[in-house]
């Protein structure tokens, strides 16, 4: 049975609880501490390292009341796409589909050739060049803690010098029963973790209940999102446009157009090859 | 929180969290709630998914009013003004609750013919002495009957009857006026009013919730006295999904008020006995503070089982249970007067635990030059910080300065065992859940420690003055060996000596309604009294959830009462208000009260009690009067002589402010309290030089020290930043992301500009544009991850005259683009003035001050 994300930006507050408690259970470092002066977004993205991001937009508009100001919130991940561009991509079979239908990254057998961070239609995989706290803290000189659940992933990259890093859905915490990290310190209940069909059903719901206050709810990626991508196991409810969030409106897989490509190559050799034939045809 | 303590009775929230769920319109004023209590704000959320009103008033536009349905900018130190236009709105018309107000409040109650408001003396009440700059608050008493009971007008028609009087009193608080003072947009305003009176009344209720955004001002206790009538009035006080939240700032605050670490009381909200007060002797303190009527007739049962607690055997009757060895006030002895006295050189000693002065602390240059002239300094922390580390700041000259610093290790609240008192006055147990690190050890061993070291230092004194550290009770040995081998106290221990016992067996007492005045039972903090109920039951650690008021989740003081005064969720005749809102209720069949919560009201007692003038304690109040605690057992729409500054709220400016008082000659609160010194120095007000409103607060992803070094958490807001509308930005040139420098007479600090649309420009005053800047009070600039300036540099000290509190949510200063100056600092010998002290002496010329009338 597959699980995955509901993400519901309406019921977001912006805490970041999500970013540090997936930082905290997974081991991954800082991404370094600069301040950006985007709203209150310092760490800009999801990377190797940073598996849940909080997204800040700040509006202002004026209508017949005068200013209003709106501050939307809401917390990004790691689609784990029915027809994934990383998976597809990957050419040692590190990436795979695990049993609850995730996306899972397997950094033993990664060699950080980095053909899955060009892949993603959503800009979410990339490559981890540091391997957990320990790192933090050699920098700053604090007392370095150990973790053995960190040596896979550390081998790896002492191996390549970088290995592909992405939200596993807490693969580990789902093994023993557990809900994911993010979802379980969400303190408002803006991020649900269940069983896909499960939540559509409540999603679903959600929609029509904003929908009857007056407020434009929308799904995204629950149903299939095109491109060749299908629905994700990370869905969201959104209230404007996906790029109002730094979502793709279009996202396609890359293997799509590869099909366009083979398909126009195709197309190309047979035109030049019927020219051909009908130039040589003459000669013999 | 003598705000809500003079009003309902008790210093403590009269909700709790979960119960914000059940309200049709929440008030968030004072608090940027989804920030700053992310997790309780849950329950918020909650109340919004079923349909409630969420209101959010504030100077900015935070993530709080980003989910709110409604936000109103107002100008910062301005509430008494909004709420006071509120409360004109309810009463001028006619939309608060009669049946309550007329019932439950002192509304009828007349005030006596020495009364004049501040309609008459232009922003100051009659009683004032100029002399010693205060009032004789004997003129704001109510009139009294010839029995010595109140004089009351039930029909509410005397023009001396407290209703009247705040009706008069709140009649210049128009919406005009409110948009005059506060910036706030009279549409928006009376959007407001109308949302609260429609959603209060039989049928619905409205809650408020506030933080230190109401508390750190000059007024602060005036502005939660204002919330207080204002709910009395709408009749939200006990009842589900009303009264008001009390949003604590750390999670520990509202036990470190129960069982005190203030100067002025003792667990329980007992008062320290007081030499300015004739407190002398045992007699004369319970003389002095113990009430013939409500709940504090019961005072001698609590001081003296608190006495048996602290001395054991050695506290008698004969020796009046060794109350002489309790130290006496002989004055101010709170945070503030105290880091003078040690800058001064009369403090020699000091212990800080739990906080950071040097870089959070107002005046932090003050605190840390202070700390140059002590002799020793111990410092518990998990980390190093500016207070320990003070003698290496930037500018500071160590070889000048013979402070010697101990720094000990703490232990994290996952490394020892203990309980929290949350926000809503409930007791929460942890257990330990790693060994600490190394040598850290919890506060409770340190203490407990101390005190062994202490009694074996003078066990062969015969000095009378060494008594009380050798007769007293110091046994708090842990049940488990290897705990106890490790010298660590049991906390549990601790708890059920504050839950109180039976001196002759031993056996823990069931509540505070077994203990007794004759030394027969000990009790460390009487309104813990029931926690740990016999020898096995330890309630603080129950985490089961119901629907309605979770009994069995932690246990709440007083008696496990989640709502406060829930007499009041049922009419006079105790009947619910209304099926909707059905709270606690009379059971005429089995003759007592009942309902989801535990009474705040005696079980069996009828609600067509009669009062009975005369009887002591809550025999004297009817058996309709839900404010137990009270003299009257109202609550207090009038308050007669309990706070030092007011009966009824009056709008003052701040000490430092940018407008004259539009409402009233008198500038500022008459009795604030200031320190006009060299190292101390104001901005005055309305002067040119510091034409922006300044505020402060803390943000979601740090703390404080405990945060910055946290990697995770330091990269989120790594940097001390400050908020600025867009148009102050362009008319400075201040680039977003830049670094700028905000000054105040005092000193400037520096941050990176944060640019942002939701913060806006108000209109005040006769059309004056200002502009508000805010600063997170998160950062130091020593040590951690995420480091930089704190506001605590620009905020010089002052205080409001109840409860010490200092004003640091609501000042003036100036900003320029550029980082900036070295700093200077190490001040021993002779003191070196910075630029900025020369250049600004002792103030600047413009301006008037805050006392000042016109």
């Amino acid at each position: 049975m597959a699980t995955g994300f509901f993400t519901d930006a309406t019921l977001c507050i912006g805490c970041k609880a999500c970013e540090v408690a997936c930082k905290q259970w997974n081991e991954l470092p800082s991404d370094g501490f600069e301040f950006t002066g985007n709203s209150y977004d310092n760490t800009s993205q999801l990377s190797g390292t940073t598996w849940r991001h909080v997204d800040f937009v700040e509006r202002e508009s004026f209508d017949e009341s005068g200013l209003k100001t709106s501050w939307s919130m809401v917390s990004d991940v790691c689609k784990h796409c029915t027809n994934a561009g990383c998976l597809e991509a990957c050419p040692t079979g590190a990436i795979v589909r695990n049993e609850f239908g995730s996306v899972f990254v397997q950094p033993d057998i990664c060699n950080g050739c980095g053909y899955c961070v060009v892949s993603c239609p959503f800009g979410v995989i990339d490559l981890i060049e540091a391997v957990g706290r320990g790192d933090d803290a050699k920098k700053y000189g604090l007392a370095t803690l150990h973790d053995d659940r960190l040596n896979d992933r550390k081998t790896a990259v002492q191996a390549t010098g970088g290995v592909a890093g992405k939200c596993s859905l807490c693969f580990d915490r789902q093994r023993v029963g557990m809900v994911p990290a993010c979802a379980k310190a969400c303190p408002t209940e803006s991020i649900q973790f269940g069983e896909i069909e499960e939540l559509h059903e409540r999603a679903k719901r959600r929609v029509e209940t904003l929908q009857e206050r007056g407020v434009e709810a929308r799904l995204y990626g629950a149903d299939d999102i095109g491109g060749g991508i299908g629905a994700l196991n990370a869905f969201f409810l959104l209230t404007e446009s996906p790029e109002a969030y730094n979502l793709p409106v279009e996202p396609v897989l890359p293997s799509t157009r590869q099909t366009m490509g083979y398909a126009a190559a195709a197309a190309a050799a047979l035109t030049l090859a019927t020219i051909g034939w009908a130039i040589f045809r003459g000669d013999s | 929180m003598p705000g809500l303590g003079t009003s309902f009775g008790r210093g403590g929230a009269t909700v709790w969290l979960p119960d914000l769920e059940n309200a049709d319109c929440i008030l968030i004023q004072g608090s940027n709630f989804a920030e700053a209590h992310p997790v309780a704000f849950r329950f918020v959320m909650k109340a919004k998914e079923r349909g409630a009103v969420i209101i959010h008033v504030d100077p900015r536009f935070t993530r709080t009013s980003a989910v709110a349905d409604l936000y109103a900018p107002i100008r910062s130190g301005t509430d008494i003004a909004f709420l006071g236009g509120i409360i004109n709105f309810v009463l001028q018309n006619e939309r608060y609750f009669r049946e309550y107000v007329a019932a439950y409040t002192n509304a009828a109650t007349i005030v006596g013919e020495n009364f004049v408001d501040t309609e008459d003396l232009d922003g100051m009440f009659s009683g004032w002495n100029d002399e010693t700059k205060s009032y004789d608050t004997s003129n704001w008493n109510f009139e009294r009957n010839d029995d010595g009971t109140l004089r009351r007008d039930e029909t509410l028609q005397h023009p001396r009857c407290v209703l009247n009087v705040l009706r008069r009193h709140f009649a210049r608080y128009t919406p005009e006026m409110v948009e005059r003072v506060c910036g706030t947009p009279q549409k928006e305003f009376l959007k407001i009013a109308e949302l609260l009176a429609r959603n209060s009344g039989s049928e619905r209720t409205t809650a408020f919730a506030y933080a230190v955004g109401w508390t750190q001002h000059t007024t602060g206790v005036q502005f939660v006295r204002t919330a207080a009538i204002l709910q009395l009035l709408l009749g939200n006080i006990g009842r589900p999904g009303g009264g008001i939240m009390a949003l604590r700032g750390h999670a520990n605050i509202q036990g470190a008020t129960d069982v005190p670490t203030l100067y002025d009381l003792l667990p329980g909200y007992l008062p320290m006995p007081s030499a300015l007060r004739d407190e002398g002797s045992l007699e004369r303190y319970l003389a002095r503070n113990t009430k013939a009527t409500g709940w504090w007739a019961n005072m001698p049962k609590y001081i003296i089982s608190l006495l048996k607690a602290f001395y054991g055997d050695a506290a008698t009757a004969e020796n009046d249970f060794c109350y002489g060895y309790l130290p006496q006030l002989i004055g101010d002895h709170s945070v503030l007067p105290t880091t003078f006295a040690m800058k001064d050189g009369t403090v020699k000693g000091y212990f800080v635990i739990g906080q950071n002065p040097g870089a959070s602390g107002q005046n932090a240059e003050l605190v840390s030059s202070a700390m140059e002239r002590l002799d020793w300094l111990v410092n518990i922390d998990f980390f190093d910080n500016e207070t320990v580390s003070f003698w290496h700041r930037e500018g500071a000259d160590p070889t000048k300065i013979g402070t010697e610093v101990f720094f000990l290790p703490g232990a994290t609240v996952l490394e020892k065992e203990g309980t929290m008192t949350q926000t809503s006055r409930v007791l929460q147990w942890h257990d330990k859940a790693i060994e600490p690190i190394g040598d850290s050890k919890s506060d409770l061993w340190y203490f407990y420690d101390l005190g062994k070291r202490l009694k074996a230092l003078y066990a062969d004194s015969q000095d009378p003055k060494d008594r009380p550290i050798l007769d007293l009770a110091w046994e708090y040995d842990h049940e488990d060996e290897r705990e106890r081998a490790a010298g660590e106290p049991s906390a549990l221990r601790v708890l059920r000596e504050l839950n109180g016992f039976t001196v002759a067996d031993g056996k823990q007492v069931a509540g505070f309604a077994d203990l007794a005045a004759d030394g027969s039972t000990a009790c460390g903090c009487w309104i813990y009294s029931g926690v740990c109920p016999d020898e096995t039951t330890n309630h603080a650690r129950g985490r089961i959830a119901d629907a309605r008021s979770s009994p069995g989740w932690g246990w709440a003081w007083p008696a496990n009462r989640r709502t406060l005064y829930n007499r009041a969720s049922a009419d006079p005749a105790g009947n619910p208000w209304s099926e909707r809102k059905k709270y606690v209720w009379w059971d005429a069949q089995k003759r007592e009260w009942t309902g989801y919560d535990v009474p705040d009201f005696p079980k069996a007692k009828d609600p067509a009690t009669p009062a009975r003038p005369g009887a002591s304690g809550i025999d004297a109040h009817s058996g309709a009067d839900p404010f137990i605690m009270n003299l009257d057992g109202r609550g207090q729409l009038f308050v007669a002589g309990a706070l030092a500054d007011a009966p009824m709220p009056a709008h003052y400016e701040p000490l430092q402010s940018v407008i004259e008082n539009p409402l009233y000659a008198q500038q500022s609160n008459p009795l604030l309290r200031e320190w006009k010194r060299d190292d101390n120095r104001y901005n005055r007000s309305v002067d040119p030089d510091y034409p922006y409103v300044l505020t402060t607060y803390r943000i979601t992803e740090m703390s404080g020290i405990m945060t910055r070094y946290i990697p995770w958490l330091a990269e989120l807001q790594p940097e001390a930043f400050c908020e600025i509308d867009p148009e102050l930005a362009v008319e400075k040139g201040i680039a977003n992301g830049s670094h700028v420098t905000i000054s105040t007479a005092l000193g400037e600090m520096e941050a990176r500009a944060l640019v942002s649309g939701r913060m806006q420009p108000l209109r005040i005053g006769k059309g004056q544009r200002v502009h508000q800047i805010g600063i997170p009070y998160n950062y130091g600039r020593m040590v951690g991850f995420a480091r930089g300036d704190s506001p605590g540099d620009l905020i010089a000290l002052s205080m409001d005259p109840n409860v010490s509190i200092h004003e640091a949510k609501s000042l003036t200063c100036s900003i320029r683009p550029g980082r900036r100056a070295a700093r200077s600092a190490g001040s021993i010998e002779a003191p070196v003035p910075t630029e900025q002290q020369r250049a600004y002496g002792a103030g600047s010329a413009h301006g008037i001050d805050a006392g000042e009338r016109r």
